[in-house]
């Protein structure tokens, strides 16, 4: 018996040792003044962030909501719900998309809504045009929202579902809407390239569906259309009349009926907007699909700190460092990181950690990148793309080391050597802008141009070539340097009339608002969502099995 | 003197066919084990998965389901009843138990039949001969007037002899025409002439009869035992005056607020009766009870066990079976007279499938769900029915009998409320809810009890029930964590059990989800707004404008689900059960049922299936009589279909004029409630 007790007591404390030795130290107090300081600053960009949305979510505002809920139909919002499995999360993205993009006019979300909802317990990827924004037609900004989201689907492979109630492109931009590759005809492209490739394409009609917008339903591999509601043709009553002189109604001319029983454009006949998303979740539940997991899940657990502190550690002035491994202590499962390579350009902080269960390698900024930190970013990736372990990068980066020692140390080459393994991974890639994304630093952190699977900003981040004050210096320099080649000098203030608009330029194109609006990133999300924003977005893209990685030459 | 069909000498019993179902088969089967006897179960074609087939120690088909061709085949049963090698037949209530032919039958084949003697269930059978008996031996009965004058004069001196108020009853009156009552000899004359014209113009007949008229009558009945060596005794009383379409609902013993001696002479007079006809067995002997003088009077004696025998059982401290199966061998009676005491107050609850609101008629359907209190000396579930058995529209609907023991009546009644609040049923309609209102009616609770209770109550029986705000925030705080349980239970069985899509529920980008959730109770709809806060509570917006927030977890125990909610502070626990179609929760007061609206797509599918006017079947039945056939034109009410539901019959009538396209069952069918019967031309 003694021996017996001997063991056990000897396993358990071995166990024990062995999980506490990952759990990440927190050296933080609630208490201190610099806390408080900066949990109040980031909690009010939170709130403005939420109440942003909030406004947003109510779509093309009071009258055409009334004006669309009196023909019997549903909000697209509700519609999203009512498809969704009833209460489960969805993964809105690009909510700010047209935000203060067009002056006057107000396109909220873009006039579309995508997102990743579980449909019949399938993740897919929803589309769904807000008819009260401006009748649901197309702004090029809903065109790329349209498309980031197939491209999201494509790379995850997850099924489409297009919840369809739109007048087509907008006429008065058709030029930024229509003709280029990644315009309006990239939709069909699209639909067409996933269905080849598997990744089924589901339509519900349940509004007009005109012109190009007929195709939607009519390249779906499946589509449902709603009695009285939806309407499918390639020209419109007035048009038909115009053309031919035919006088026709636009049910008669492209309603369910006529689409259902003689033209075969559809396939499902709803009775009502509800009864087409119950029809739309007998199909997926028909679609025999299964989610390519091949990770070693662990039974998540919560982190061990309160993730509102992510507030306090992080505040709103970029200037002021924090150690990234706060953030990741509040991100991931019982707070374990197991660091990669801890003693070595300690600028950039690597290691190994799950999130829900999902193992992940994080890689993350303290501070401005050297060589040696680049060398060890590269190695790091190439780790996780031989063990195929998702990435996740947590941005807050100035850019690379500059100055003679540093160029002079091969920084271009080693920094190229991260770019190049950043660039070339295929284990999903997951982006949060934590705070700065300025620079080449973008590009090492997996920025826009990098394909990241999704990419998020915390509404403090700040996205630009590089700072503000950087570039008026560099601007200011420039204008000195030739007024001196001109024998003049530049006064106070004809300095700081050249760098007060730059500032200022920077300043605002440089802010999340400014780049969600035109999808810069796939959402500005509350840093306390952030654990749950990153493990929804794992789940959806390990619905694609993770391909085998070849990496481009290294330059050694 | 005689002894009838019984044959004094010790026979050996060792193994007893149980010819009856239900409840009444499994607490015989539970006695004979108890003493070792063997037991043979027969089953009709209904039957065959039922929990009395699977208590005995066999069972054989009798036939189908109609009781006629089973339950009632009296040749058959004892056929059975050789061959399996039992040497006496226990006929339970109802069925075989009360008839002469069938106790004759057994004498003749040499079975010993479970019960009285065939002359005392002749003699008992026929009330105007049992009336006699009885009033032969000294027990006393109603007295009554039945002569062939029928002159003012002689009529109203009869009545003063029999002491006001009276009851003048036309001989041939029935549904109460032709009946007055007068209260005094100033009334007598015109409630007599006013019989009289009612009696002609109804019966064309004013022959009138005087009875004594008891206001406010209680039912209070008598258990009696004798054995074949000329032993009776009585063991107590129980009062069964509250009832429902003539049906008992609730009995309790002792009969509340009888005196020592009143108890004494009601007991000895049952033993009068039942010594006057040789009585053998258990028998009941029932009195009304005027409550104003104390007087009893003789109304007739049930010869067999009753379904409220274990009330008896529980206030003396026997098992009435086993006495029964001791005297059946010949044996002498367990207890004399003097050795039978009265220990404490015990209620019996019947619960039936059944709509009190709607008229107590009776329902039938699948047991989708059912929870019991558990079991214990105090407490007895009396049932033949388990989860997933079906209350047949064949048989007495009643689902179980809940008894209880206490100290006295008030401890026993609050015990009663108690279990009957655990007593938990969902899938059909059942009396429980009504038994609770009953059962806390004050003037229930402080015993003043009569026949006409519910009549004279209904109003406050049938209270308006308020949902409460708690209720609703329950109701749909349920249905999402019950929704969220299941969507949990699924994904774990996949590659991917703990994806956050599953385990954080409510959660959106930015904003905090907030579903609208109605429900129905009856016709009255209520919206719920439920909003999902980042730790898993709520934030729940009621119909009143009022809000709270609630912190909700469900807990598992085998099939039973518990909500344990804080509601604004207040923390309760209440037993849920969420169901495709609703939710029901199980609360002290009762439970209550939310219905999810139907959806208009839903709707406009069944609607296709039904069109506008067919003759539906209002309650579960058996298509007995097709009057009508198809291609025939009838007019609104005419008869179409006769529809045998628990007993009764009911004439389906055409809801309109038309014409009869298709009959859509043939008799001898069950039809479930609301299925159309007869489809008319449209």
């Amino acid at each position: 018996i003694s021996k017996n007790f001997a063991t056990r007591l000897f396993l358990s404390v071995r166990r024990f040792y062995h999980e506490q030795s990952s759990i990440l130290e927190t050296s933080i107090s609630r208490e201190s003044a610099e806390f408080q300081e900066n949990y109040v600053q980031m909690k009010k960009l939170s709130d403005e962030l939420r109440s942003k949305i909030q406004v947003i979510s109510q779509g093309g505002g009071q009258k055409a909501i009334s004006r669309h809920k009196s023909k019997g139909k549903l909000l697209a919002r509700e519609r999203v719900a009512l498809l969704t499995d009833p209460g489960s999360p969805f993964l809105e993205l690009s909510q700010l998309a047209g935000y203060k993009l067009y002056g006057k006019e107000d396109v909220p979300a873009g006039g579309v809504i995508t997102g990743i909802g579980r449909v019949s317990g399938t993740e897919c990827v929803i589309v769904a045009n807000d008819a009260t924004v401006k009748g649901g037609s197309y702004y090029p900004i809903s065109v790329k929202k349209h498309l980031r989201a197939q491209e999201i689907a494509e790379q995850n492979r997850l099924p489409c579902i297009y919840l369809v109630d739109s007048g087509g492109a907008n006429l008065p931009r058709q030029a930024d809407v229509f003709p280029d590759r990644d315009h309006f005809g990239r939709i069909f492209y699209n639909q067409a390239n996933m269905s080849a490739k598997g990744i089924p394409q589901i339509a519900l009609v349940m509004g007009s569906c005109t012109a190009g917008g007929a195709y939607v339903p009519a390249m779906a591999d499946e589509s449902v259309i709603v009695k009285q509601q939806g309407t499918i043709f390639l020209a419109g009553p007035p048009l038909v009349k115009a053309a031919t002189g035919e006088e026709i109604s636009a049910e008669d001319l492209g309603g369910a009926n006529l689409h259902c029983s003689k033209s075969g454009v559809t396939d499902y006949f709803a009775i009502d907007d509800q009864h087409a998303l119950q029809l739309g979740r007998n199909i997926v539940k028909n679609f025999n699909y299964k989610k390519a997991m091949s990770l070693a899940i662990r039974t998540p657990e919560e982190p061990l700190y309160d993730g509102d502190e992510l507030y306090g550690i992080v505040g709103s002035n970029l200037k002021k460092t924090f150690d990234v491994r706060e953030v990741i202590a509040r991100v991931v499962d019982g707070s374990k990181f197991d660091e990669f390579k801890a003693m070595y350009g300690d600028t950039l902080v690597t290691g190994f950690a799950r999130i829900f269960g999902y193992p992940v390698g994080i890689i993350g900024n303290n501070g401005v990148l050297f060589g040696e930190s680049a060398m060890k970013g590269a190695h790091f990736v190439e780790i996780c793309c031989q063990r195929k372990i998702p990435l996740v990068f947590l941005q807050n980066i100035t850019g690379f080391m500059v100055g003679r020692e540093a160029e002079a140390g091969g920084i271009a080459k080693h920094g190229a050597k991260m770019v190049t393994a950043v660039a070339c991974a295929q284990v999903p890639k997951l982006t949060v802008v934590i705070g700065g994304s300025y620079g080449a630093g973008n590009y090492g952190m997996c920025g826009r141009a990098y394909s990241p699977r999704f990419m998020y900003m915390w509404p403090n981040a700040r996205i630009s070539v590089m700072g503000g004050e950087q570039a008026a210096g560099v601007l200011s320099q420039i204008t000195a340097d030739q007024r001196k080649r001109e024998g003049k000098t530049l006064s106070p203030e004809e300095e700081k009339a050249i760098k007060d608009p730059i500032v200022e330029m920077f300043e605002s194109e440089g802010s999340p608002y400014y780049a969600s609006a035109r999808l810069w990133d796939d959402g500005v999300i509350d840093p306390v969502d952030t654990r749950k924003v990153l493990g929804l977005s794992l789940s959806a893209a390990l619905n694609a099995p993770i391909p085998d990685t070849k990496f481009g030459v290294f330059r050694m | 003197p005689s002894r009838g069909c019984c044959q004094q000498k010790v026979k050996n019993i060792d193994k007893v066919l149980i010819a009856n179902r239900g409840e009444i088969a499994c607490r015989v089967i539970r006695s004979a084990k108890k003493l070792g006897i063997k037991t043979v179960a027969v089953y009709s074609e209904a039957d065959q998965n039922s929990l009395h087939v699977a208590m005995a120690d066999e069972a054989f088909l009798v036939g189908p389901a109609p009781s006629q061709q089973s339950y009632l085949q009296k040749d058959k049963i004892i056929e059975i009843a050789k061959i399996s090698g039992a040497q006496a037949i226990h006929p339970g209530y109802g069925f075989l138990s009360e008839n002469t032919e069938f106790a004759q039958l057994c004498e003749e084949k040499g079975m010993a039949f479970i019960g009285p003697p065939a002359t005392a269930i002749r003699d008992m059978g026929i009330k105007s001969t049992s009336k006699y008996i009885m009033a032969a031996a000294g027990v006393p009965v109603i007295q009554g007037y039945h002569g062939e004058d029928q002159s003012d004069a002689v009529l109203k001196a009869e009545a003063e002899k029999i002491g006001y108020p009276v009851m003048i009853k036309a001989v041939r009156g029935g549904g109460g025409k032709g009946m007055r009552i007068a209260m005094s000899p100033e009334e007598f004359e015109t409630q007599l002439d006013s019989a009289r014209r009612e009696a002609v113009k109804s019966f064309g007949d004013d022959v009138m009869l005087i009875e004594r008229f008891v206001q406010r009558p209680r039912h209070v009945e008598v258990q009696v035992f004798g054995d074949k060596y000329g032993n009776c005794v009585y063991l107590f009383e129980r009062d069964c005056s509250v009832q429902r379409r003539h049906q008992k609902i609730i009995e309790e013993a002792p009969a509340p607020g009888l005196s020592m001696e009143t108890r004494r002479q009601l007991g000895e007079a049952a033993v009068k009766a039942a010594k006057a006809v040789n009585y053998v067995g258990a028998g009941t002997v029932e009195f009304i009870y005027d409550s104003k003088t104390g007087e009893f009077f003789f109304m007739e004696m049930n010869t067999r066990l009753q379904v409220e025998h274990p009330i008896t059982e529980m206030v003396t401290g026997t098992d009435l079976v086993e006495w029964q199966l001791k005297i059946a061998a010949g044996e002498r009676l367990p207890m004399l007279q003097d050795q039978i005491t009265l220990t404490g107050h015990a209620f019996e609850a019947r619960i039936y499938a059944e709509d009190p609101a709607g008229g107590f008629l009776p329902g039938a359907g699948p047991l989708r769900y059912l929870n019991t209190p558990p079991s214990a000396s105090d407490v007895r579930i009396e049932t033949g029915v388990r989860q997933g058995d079906e209350v047949s529209v064949h048989y007495d609907p009643m689902i179980a009998k809940l008894v209880v023991w206490g100290d006295d009546r008030s401890s026993a009644l609050r015990k009663l409320r108690s279990r009957l609040s655990e007593y938990n049923i969902s899938g059909l309609s059942t009396n429980i809810n009504f038994l609770l209102d009953l059962s806390a009616h004050p003037s229930f609770t402080s015993a003043d009890v009569h026949t006409d209770f519910i009549p004279e109550h209904y109003n406050t029986l049938f209270p308006t029930k308020v949902v409460s705000d708690e209720l609703l925030c329950k109701a749909a705080v349920s249905l999402i964590l019950e929704e969220q349980a299941a969507a949990r239970q699924a994904q774990l069985q996949t590659a991917d059990p703990f994806s956050p899509f599953i385990s954080h529920p409510g959660f959106a980008v930015n904003m905090l989800l907030s579903r609208r959730i109605e429900l129905k109770i009856g016709e009255t709809a209520y919206t719920v707004e439920v909003q999902h806060k980042p730790d898993g509570s709520f934030f729940v917006v009621l119909p009143s404008g009022k809000d709270c927030h609630v912190k909700a977890q469900l807990h598992r125990q085998g099939n039973v689900t518990h909500l344990k909610a804080e509601i604004s502070g207040h923390i309760s626990q209440s037993t849920v059960l969420v169901t495709d179609s609703g939710v029901t929760l199980f609360e002290e007061d009762g439970s209550h049922t939310f219905c999810l609206p139907e959806l208009k797509y839903m709707a406009e599918k069944s609607k296709a299936l039904m069109s506008e006017g067919d003759a539906v079947a209002p309650m579960p039945g058996v298509v007995e009589k097709l009057l009508v056939s198809e291609g025939q034109y009838v007019k609104a009410g005419d008869p179409l279909v006769v529809l045998i539901a628990m007993k009764m019959e009911y004439v389906i009538r055409a809801p309109k004029d038309g014409l009869v396209k298709q009959i859509l069952y043939n008799p001898g069918a069950s039809v479930g409630k609301n299925k159309p019967l007869v489809h008319f031309e449209e």
